[in-house]
Formats: structure tokens, sequence, C-alpha cells
């Protein structure tokens, strides 16, 4: 039996299962950087003192950063674009471009990470560097997943475009948001820890 | 049939999406301005509540052009605006609590 409403719009909520349930688990990926945040306000207002970012972080490294997470954002929008006008072609050369910065995003990571660690700059040092290391952790691993899941439409899953173009085009909206909502953390992420 | 449901769908879309993309040109443009501006303000080495007001003020409209025109929220439906609604009720007062619970003199 096939599952219904994967394509055509519910009656009650015009809107396909997909797409429901990606803002669903968007709304609960919010609460969960959201309770970090949390976690990070009350930290630094219960510290005696606060390091400044800049003192332990590469500020020119995250500014590369936070270029390169908006550009994949709009390759992610222009690899939506060319699918959804039937070129397929090009949805993968923007969908390519787009696992490729997620990919330079991470090396860049690396080399940050490396660098605090050959400093001693570990989670323990600090509960600066703790809440860091664990915010700025926690979305790399969402950028890892949003790479493997564009990977996955770029590669095996694209099968799915000759069965059922709607279908695979919702797919690659879905993607996307999720990649928007990685780079939209980023976007809060930068300044409060980086520069504050 | 599904092949001509969806490519009678995506004929149907191509004005759209062309005014939807070049949108998203626009949005990229002013989203790496305001990553300067974020970056050019942090030089200025403001006072530290002001820096702070600034520096969130400038991540919230950069957040806001993704969430409306990448996340394309302009022009959802209701429902999805029901969540957000329900999700910002519980995320906000879960950041001001621990702001608001300090500035009364609380430390926990």
């Amino acid at each position: 039996m096939d599952i219904p409403y994967t394509v055509a719009a519910r009656p009650d909520t015009g809107l396909n299962n997909g797409k429901i349930a990606i803002w669903l688990f968007l709304a609960s990926e919010v609460m969960l950087f959201g309770a970090l945040f949390a976690s990070y306000v009350m930290l630094r207002v219960g510290a005696a003192e606060w390091p400044a970012g800049s003192t332990y972080l590469n500020v020119p490294l995250a500014t590369l950063n936070t270029v390169v997470l908006i550009s994949s954002s709009v390759t992610m929008v222009l690899a939506w674009a060319s699918i959804a006008k039937g070129d397929f072609a090009r949805f993968r050369l923007f969908m390519g471009i787009t696992i490729l910065c997620g990919l330079v995003f991470l090396v860049v990571k690396y080399f940050e990470y490396s660098a605090k660690f050959h400093h001693g700059y570990l989670p323990s040092t600090n509960t600066f560097l703790a809440i860091y290391f664990t915010l700025t952790g926690l979305h790399g691993l969402h950028v890892v997943g949003g790479m493997g899941l564009n990977a996955w439409l770029w590669g095996p899953g694209s099968s799915l475009w000759r069965s059922d173009r709607t279908h695979f085009t919702n797919r690659v909206e879905n993607a996307g948001l999720f990649w928007h909502l990685v780079d939209l953390v980023w976007i809060f992420l930068f300044p409060v820890l980086y520069l504050l | 049939m599904d092949e001509a449901r969806s490519d009678h769908v995506v004929a149907h879309d191509h004005g759209d999406i062309d005014r939807h993309v070049r949108a998203a040109l626009l949005v990229f443009g002013a989203l790496l301005v305001l990553t300067g501006f974020t970056v050019a303000a942090w030089t200025l080495h403001l006072p530290t509540g002001y820096a702070i007001a600034l520096a969130l003020l400038i991540a919230a409209v950069k957040g806001s052009l993704v969430a409306c025109w990448f996340m394309h929220l302009l022009s959802e439906r209701k429902f999805i605006y029901w969540v957000l609604a329900l999700t910002a009720a519980c995320f906000i007062p879960l950041l001001l609590i621990p702001v608001l619970t300090s500035s009364s003199g609380y430390r926990l």
C-alpha cells in the first residue's frame, strides 16, 4: 500500500506529509539549539568573568566559514530551482557545489579545532571553551548530516527523478529547508561565540 | 500519470521560480554585506551591552532574510506558521528566563 500524501497536499493542512514532517523536525531542532543557547546565556550571566571570543577563537576563519555557508545556501536554492524547472544536470551541478561548500566548512573547522588542541585549549579548560565546543560540535554534526542527505539526493536518491519528478523535487526542497536551518544557526553562533 | 502531472506542475511554476532565484541572489548580497557589518562593528570595540545588542540585531535581520526568502516562509501555509508560533512561544521564554533572573539579582 502506498503512503498517502507524499506528493499531493492533505486537504486539512494544504501540505504534503514530507513538508509537515520537515517543519516539525526543524521546530524540534530550534528547541535543541535553543536549549544550548539558553545554557550559554545562563553560564555567561552567572560567570564572574567571561573571555572575549577572539581571545581563543580565530575570527577571520569563522568569517570565511560564514561566507562559505551563506554561499552554500544560495547554491542550494539554485539546485532546488534547477530541479523544479526540470534541469537535472544543473541540479547536480549546484547540489555538488553545495556539498563542496559543506566540505570546505568542515575542513576550516578541522583547522580551527586542531589549533585549539595544539594550544591545549580543550572543553575542560574553561566554561567558555566547553560551551564553544558543544555548540560548534553539534552544529558540525548537522553539517555532516546535511551533506549526507544532499549527497544521497545527488547520487543514489536521484533515481526517484525518473519515476516521480514532483516527489523528488519535494525531497530536494525539504533537504534545502534543513540546510538553510544549519546556515541560520551558524548566523547566530558566529557573533555569539566569536565576536562577543 | 505521475510524469504528466509533474511536468504540468514544473512548467506552471517557471515564472515564480525565476523570481524566487532573483530574490535569493539579492538576499545573498544582503547577507554578505551584513556579515561585513557584523565584523566591522566588532572592530569598533563597543561597550559589551551595545556590542551584544548590535550583533544580535544584525544576526536577527540575517536570520529573517534566510527564513523568509530561502525557506519560503513569506508564502507558507497557515499550519506551518502555527508550528513556528508554538516553537517561538517555548523558545523565547527559554532564552529570556536566564537573562531576566540575572538582571533581578539571581545568581545560580
